[in-house]
């Protein structure tokens, strides 16, 4: 049997295996936490908001780090796999099918919705220069949620009604049942996300980003991002890699927005949850976490939504320090003094300094 | 017959004639240059023949297929490859999978094959993976695959460029002045890589140079551009010699 | 009649929106940048009115003159802080930081002038005018608007044609480069365009709070998104684009209101942004960028 060594290995591989390992014991650790009364039951309840934002970070990294485009619409991409996959749980609820295998078809339809919507969105953008893709994603956010905020759903014996106006309007029968009600949202989807299912969705993202930066369409979209005028040169088709780079994007994110909905009792389309803010939110996590990096993005998620819950006097500052995260980053990375520093002050150096010192 | 008929190339920029009436021919296996002092219109030739600018007039023959009107993409896969005068390597990237993205088209498999592992995906990256360790050996890089393309050092980042064109297996070979900063002895080595080139891969080369002893040392044939239009053309020796051209080149 | 108002109305926000997408539109062109905080300025400029005015009981113009040097101050300030020192990064960290600027601005507010909205007290105490035997009402703010915006606009386009400061802003635009080898001071140039940019904006807040008077932290949000709208649609870089852009895009908006559904008006105008990019990415009065290879 060949021996695995650790230190042989790619680079690549390296750091998807610590990705996984740190996923699975971040896990184990805070079930052995919760299993020895050691966690708050307010921490208990951000565990799985935790995988959610995770996921969508690790959506949106794909999408920033790999594509080199910019998003602020993953919330809305969110509250289309979260408004997708419980109507389709809703309407199956009463229908006596098995509660997994009714999740597991929820959360492959909210995930390919999302993709689908990302996909159209990108149609139009993509072809041109990034900043037009993070307005034109900004008010596709606003667009989702103001529509759901009007849409009203019902379904009776003659089956659906559906009304932009009110639920009045929608003249539902004696036996009708209310799916989407306006600004109320869904409510009663069952609870069925869960840390475990949570941990779950993480990996199986991981999976899903690493195989496909690490494959050839993965390299064609990295190419579009390093160069795109050489990148066309030798044959690669732009449009074609840069659309399924923001779908699959889109897609992770409709499968965060998938386990959130099944996570609440009441699902609502409101600014606080898949608005511009919590588009920032996600793309703070990844410009904290790493541009490229995955394990970046899940870390600098779990810090930051904790970090807030460890400090309360913090709250108020909460969002305040996201902004000069943002700013502090680009500037740190890219102004010509910022990288000076770093040159005269990196570990590197001043480590070679010494070895050479010593050969002296 | 001919693999690159061009007749009556040009075009405009604003009002501004760039290119106009641009001929040449350049044989199978030939190894062609084209000079002329800056600013002359020489990267806007490569730049219509690799469809990055449409032609206003004019006609591009590849081995005998049309080209004009194709996008940049389309004129690849018809077999033009191309370095740039400024480097445009995939720096972020390793030396390695720059040459494999340059085999993009050469060898296929889905994404969905990718991210499930399939296994033609092993099969299929080993093989990209030893084509490009191949051309990789040609340049001399191959013990410097695991580099990122922007730590290399100048000439070797050109040559790298070069090794990417060849990955997506062309028909011909279009260099942008592919001696620009390098020393002598870097230029005398890259003379050797691009006869090598030819003569290994059978390959059809055009290039820009303005470095004359790399031009009198490999080109076979020459044409000389000035404001636009040809000045010169035919062998290397007579070109060199013709007075118009020392005229242009000098400025008077 | 109705449609006469609304149209009138229509107008009147457009020339808002104009005002704005007059410092998107002019910032793009020259800093090749989606200065995202636009917005954000528009919404300091009216507290700082705000709290002159019925804080201190200060006049409304010099509150106004105040708005316009505190903006104009601001404008010049971010660009030196945040967006020089990134003239050579990547578009993506630029716009990362305008979007951290934009957010930082919201959240400060947030912070000094709390949560709650405050009602704006207009900056025109004028009678409405009426029209058709008084069936026709239009209030002196949308009178003063419209005037306000095409001033603004032809003196900009003067400003633009005929000093040397507008002859550089045209120069840097076209090839920063070459601008610099032919002696434009090209970091003030910069440095005028946000200025010029900050300035106007506070002007298109002063009369945004003076015809929809509320005020918090998110006011200028939601306009300067739909103003950069304004500036796509009539074609980004292009004075007279931001003028025709800003026009359609608020009559649209509050006819979308009134003909079709008032919660969906925003999704409309955004409707524009996708459709514009779909058919004419350059906009009605844009011009194409050829990239350098």
């Amino acid at each position: 049997m060949k021996k695995l060594n650790f230190k042989n290995m790619k680079k690549t591989t390296k750091d998807q295996i610590v990705t996984y390992a740190m996923v699975v014991i971040v896990f184990l650790i805070a079930q052995a936490m919760i299993f020895t009364g050691n966690m708050s039951s307010l921490m208990q309840g951000l565990l799985v908001p935790l995988c959610i934002y995770s996921i969508v970070a690790i959506g949106l990294n794909l999408c920033v780090g790999y594509l080199g485009e910019l998003s602020l619409g993953h919330a809305g991409f969110m509250c289309i796999g979260a408004f997708s996959s419980a109507f389709f749980t809703k309407c199956m609820v009463d229908t006596g099918m098995n509660e997994n295998l009714r999740f597991l078809l929820a959360l492959i339809i909210g995930t390919l919705t999302a993709a689908v919507f990302g996909f159209l969105i990108g149609i139009p953008v993509l072809r041109l220069r990034g900043d037009y893709l993070a307005i034109v994603t900004l008010a596709f956010g606003e667009i989702i949620k103001n529509v759901i905020n009007v849409l009203y759903i019902g379904r009776d014996s003659n089956g659906f009604h559906i009304s932009i106006k009110d639920a009045n309007s929608l003249n539902l029968g004696e036996d009708g049942v209310m799916l989407i009600n306006g600004a109320k949202g869904i409510t009663g989807t069952p609870h069925q996300s869960s840390f475990l299912l949570g941990i779950v969705l993480i990996l199986i993202s991981l999976v899903v980003v690493f195989h496909l930066v690490n494959s050839r369409s993965g390299r064609a979209i990295m190419a579009i991002r390093d160069n795109r005028i050489a990148a066309e040169s030798v044959g690669i088709n732009i449009t074609k890699y840069k659309l399924m780079a923001f779908s699959i994007s889109a897609a992770i994110a409709g499968m965060g927005g998938v386990l959130y909905a099944h996570n609440l009792a009441t699902l609502t389309a409101l600014p606080a949850n898949f608005g511009y803010n919590m588009s920032i939110m996600i793309l703070v996590f990844v410009v904290l976490g790493g541009m490229g990096s995955f394990r970046g993005s899940i870390i600098a998620a779990v810090i930051l939504t904790m970090l807030p819950e460890v400090l309360r006097g913090m709250a108020d500052y909460r969002m305040l320090i996201y902004a000069i995260v943002l700013i502090a980053m680009m500037l740190f990375n890219w102004a010509p003094k910022a990288i000076e520093w770093r040159q005269r002050h990196s570990l590197k150096k001043i480590f070679k300094k010494k070895t050479e010192e010593v050969q002296e | 017959m001919a693999m690159l008929e061009v007749k009556n190339l040009g075009i405009s920029f604003g009002g501004l004639r760039a290119v106009d009436g641009f001929e040449v021919e350049i044989k199978k296996g030939q190894l062609y240059g084209l000079i002329g002092p800056n600013g002359a219109g020489k990267t806007t030739v490569f730049n219509m023949l690799t469809g990055v600018y449409k032609p206003d007039d004019g006609l591009i023959k590849l081995d005998g297929q049309d080209i004009v009107g194709k996008n940049t993409v389309e004129i690849n896969k018809e077999g033009i490859a191309r370095t740039f005068q400024n480097i445009r390597l995939f720096k972020d990237q390793s030396v390695l999978d720059n040459v494999k993205i340059g085999l993009h088209n050469q060898y296929k498999y889905s994404t969905l094959t990718g991210i499930l592992r399939l296994p033609k995906y092993k099969k299929i990256e080993n093989e990209m993976n030893e084509k490009a360790r191949e051309l990789l050996k040609v340049f001399e890089l191959d013990d410097k695959e695991e580099y990122l393309a922007s730590n290399l050092p100048y000439g070797a980042q050109r040559k790298l460029e070069i090794a990417r064109a060849l990955a997506t297996n062309p028909k011909l070979l279009l260099l942008d002045e592919p001696a620009a900063g390098m020393n002598p002895n870097e230029t005398e080595e890259l003379m050797d890589t691009i006869r090598f080139v030819r003569d290994e891969f059978d390959m059809t080369i055009l290039l820009i140079e303005h470095d004359m002893r790399l031009v009198s040392g490999i080109c076979e044939e020459l044409t000389v551009l000035n404001f636009g239009q040809v000045l010169a053309q035919g062998k290397t020796s007579d070109v060199l010699n013709n007075p118009e051209v020392i005229k242009a080149y000098l400025g008077e | 009649m109705n449609f006469v108002s609304y149209l009138i109305n229509g107008i009147s926000l457009g020339s808002i929106y104009a005002i704005i997408a007059l410092g998107y539109t002019m910032v793009y062109g020259i800093a090749k940048m989606l200065n995202f905080a636009h917005g954000d300025v528009i919404m300091i400029g009216c507290y700082i009115v705000f709290t002159l005015m019925s804080g201190f009981h200060v006049n409304a113009i010099v509150s106004l003159l105040a708005a316009i040097i505190g903006c104009t101050l601001l404008g010049v300030t971010i660009e030196k802080i945040a967006y020089k020192p990134l003239r050579k990064a990547t578009p993506l960290a630029v716009l990362i930081t305008a979007i951290g600027v934009s957010y930082f601005l919201q959240n400060a507010a947030l912070i000094i002038f709390g949560a709650d909205t405050k009602s704006f007290t207009s900056v025109v105490a004028m009678d409405p005018v009426k029209l058709a035997d008084g069936k026709l009402t239009i209030s002196a703010v949308t009178i003063v608007t419209v005037v306000a915006c095409v001033i603004i606009v032809l003196a900009l386009m003067t400003f633009i044609k005929k000093s040397k400061s507008g002859q550089a802003m045209l120069a840097v635009s076209e090839d920063k480069d070459a601008a610099q080898l032919m002696g434009v001071n090209v970091n003030k140039t910069i440095s005028l365009t946000f200025a010029i940019g900050s300035g106007l904006a506070a002007i298109a807040g002063v009369l945004l709070c003076s015809a929809y008077p509320t005020l918090s932290p998110y006011t200028g949000a939601m306009p300067g998104i739909k103003a950069f709208t304004a500036a796509v649609f009539g074609g980004i870089g292009s004075i007279p684009g931001a003028f025709i852009g800003g026009i359609l895009l608020g009559v649209i908006e509050i006819l979308g209101r009134a003909y079709v559904s008032s919660q969906l008006s925003d999704a409309i105008v955004f409707a524009v942004l996708i459709i514009v990019l779909l058919v004419k990415p350059t906009g009605i009065l844009g011009k194409q960028i050829h990239e350098k290879v």
